[in-house]
């Protein structure tokens, strides 16, 4: 399968003749980690469903490559709670053998639970299982919508991390979504700040330097950013390894460019 | 032959199969009305079916294919109407639901030369049932159920998210209408013995009582059906002996046995 795994040319969705995503272009290659921001009713969403295949555009091209592999972990799993469902049923119900289930279960740390109901779950488990779930299929493609929401802040350090090796492992492109402006950008390759349009992309350190991206979230936050980028690298896990950034496109020895 | 005709001639014993066969498919597919929050679509559909035998008599076409036919119809209507996002869901099935009651009502009150028991195709009857009906009834049975193992794991996914069954390339839209079918066939076949008023209980009261022992969704269908047997069996006796009209008993007994199960067993289930 060749390293470019989906590209968008123009894309535009429009609902009631609203742009919602306004001629997008992107790239994901496998390998990269790729992390949508923007304010809330930015379309980001609507990008990742496009991505997916579940949203039809409305202009512009998509091209994924053939016998794409996506591995999806959605907002939030709201369960219906009235439907009887144990963890291991949910994981053999992508289609995999239980050996691979397991091990995915495992993998994402949640291995111990695969006899629990999924309704009894704690947000961050949910989040692990959906993370197994999409782990068993062995994607090319992982696309992850807020993949921490209702993970403590301890934890969704230890999940982008997650992510990131799993990148590694898989070798898959990683696109996510993500409102942890902090944490992601330690973790990303690329970051694409959508309001609509993509109003700025780039690498991290970078980013928070364009003048799009403060004006869409203000001197504070652009600030805040930069000076987080001097300490990231010495940032360290839940079990207290160092971790360094992602990928080494990290912010100091690229700042300067 | 003798036995197996003598029961058949028999029109509590008749009655009696029937009801079983029924509750055969209500289990499964009431399970699927709870998962999928479709009461209220379910109630729709089911006010529909007087809609249906009305077109029936109109244009002189069995009951059951009016009754199906009508059904399908409503549910393809429903899911268009839907996508439009004019009106909330509950409104617009409100809106379809006593509207079709409604006219199924008044096109037959103008063929009086029809005569229908009225009260019969609301609350159902016990006297009802034919043998042909068992024919129809064990059937659709056979049918749904075949149908629902076929498309099981495809069904249960997109019960459970939607969206991520969408991504792994299970053909949503088309089990959802596979639902639809299959709803429509066991209201026409459910109406005679429970009527168009209760169908929706005999679908929702086993499943939810079931809920609360089931471990996984399969013994969850399995409890359904059950305590669907326990409700029909309970119910027809009921009428049987006290002459009470058979829907409403029915649905008493599905209703005790609710009761029963939440108010004594432990929640165990997962």
């Amino acid at each position: 399968m060749p390293d470019q795994l989906v590209q968008l040319n123009q894309l535009t969705v429009q609902f009631d003749d609203r742009p919602v995503v306004d001629r997008v272009d992107l790239t994901v290659r496998r390998g990269d980690i790729i992390t949508i921001i923007g304010p809330n009713g930015a379309g980001k969403t609507t990008l990742i469903k496009a991505i997916l295949g579940i949203q039809r555009a409305s202009s512009g091209r998509i091209s994924r490559s053939s016998r794409l592999v996506i591995g999806y972990v959605p907002q939030h799993l709201s369960l219906e709670s009235t439907l009887p469902l144990s963890v291991r049923r949910f994981m053999l119900l992508s289609g995999r053998s239980d050996h691979e289930c397991l091990a995915a279960l495992e993998r994402t740390g949640v291995g111990h639970l695969v006899d629990a109901s999924v309704h009894h779950l704690s947000g961050g488990e949910t989040q692990r299982l959906l993370l197994a779930r999409a782990l068993a299929r062995r994607p090319d493609l992982l696309v992850l919508d807020e993949p921490a929401q209702g993970v403590d802040i301890n934890g969704q350090a230890a999940l982008y991390d997650l992510i990131r090796q799993l990148r590694d492992e898989l070798n898959c492109g990683v696109i996510m979504i993500s409102h942890d402006l902090h944490l992601v950008m330690a973790a990303t390759d690329k970051v694409i700040c959508l309001n609509q349009h993509v109003c700025c992309s780039g690498y991290p350190a970078d980013i928070s330097h364009d003048p799009a991206f403060i004006e869409t979230f203000g001197h504070q936050v652009a600030e805040s950013l930069a000076v987080y980028h001097h300490h990231h690298n010495h940032r360290h896990n839940l079990h207290g390894d160092v971790v360094t950034s992602a990928g080494h496109h990290g912010a100091c020895d690229h700042e300067h460019h | 032959m003798s036995i197996i005709d003598s029961v058949l001639d028999d029109f509590f014993w008749r009655a009696l199969l029937g009801g079983l066969g029924v509750a055969l498919v209500a289990g499964p597919l009431g399970c699927f009305v709870v998962w999928r929050r479709m009461a209220y679509f379910g109630d729709t559909l089911a006010h529909s079916a007087l809609l249906g035998i009305a077109l029936s008599f109109l244009i002189s076409v069995p009951l059951n294919i009016g009754v199906i036919i009508t059904c399908i119809t409503i549910a393809i209507a429903l899911v268009l109407l839907s996508r439009t996002r004019a009106l909330a869901t509950d409104t617009l099935l409100g809106i379809l639901a006593h509207s079709a009651l409604a006219i199924g009502l008044v096109t037959l009150s103008f063929m009086p030369d029809v005569r229908v028991d009225l009260t019969g195709l609301l609350f159902g009857d016990l006297l009802a049932m034919a043998r042909l009906d068992l024919l129809w009834i064990y059937g659709g049975a056979a049918f749904v159920l075949t149908l629902l193992a076929i498309l099981w794991r495809g069904l249960l996914m997109s019960t459970i998210h939607e969206e991520l069954a969408r991504v792994e390339g299970v053909p949503v839209e088309r089990l959802r209408l596979a639902l639809m079918l299959m709803f429509s066939l066991v209201i026409a076949v459910a109406m005679k013995i429970v009527g168009v008023l209760l169908i929706t209980a005999l679908l929702i009261i086993p499943a939810a009582t079931a809920r609360r022992l089931a471990k996984n969704p399969e013994h969850m269908m399995a409890l359904a059906v059950v305590f669907g047997f326990i409700a029909v069996t309970g119910g027809l006796s009921l009428s049987w002996h006290l002459d009470t009209p058979a829907g409403p008993s029915v649905v008493v007994t599905a209703f005790l046995s609710f009761l029963l199960v939440y108010s004594t067993a432990r929640n165990t289930s997962h």
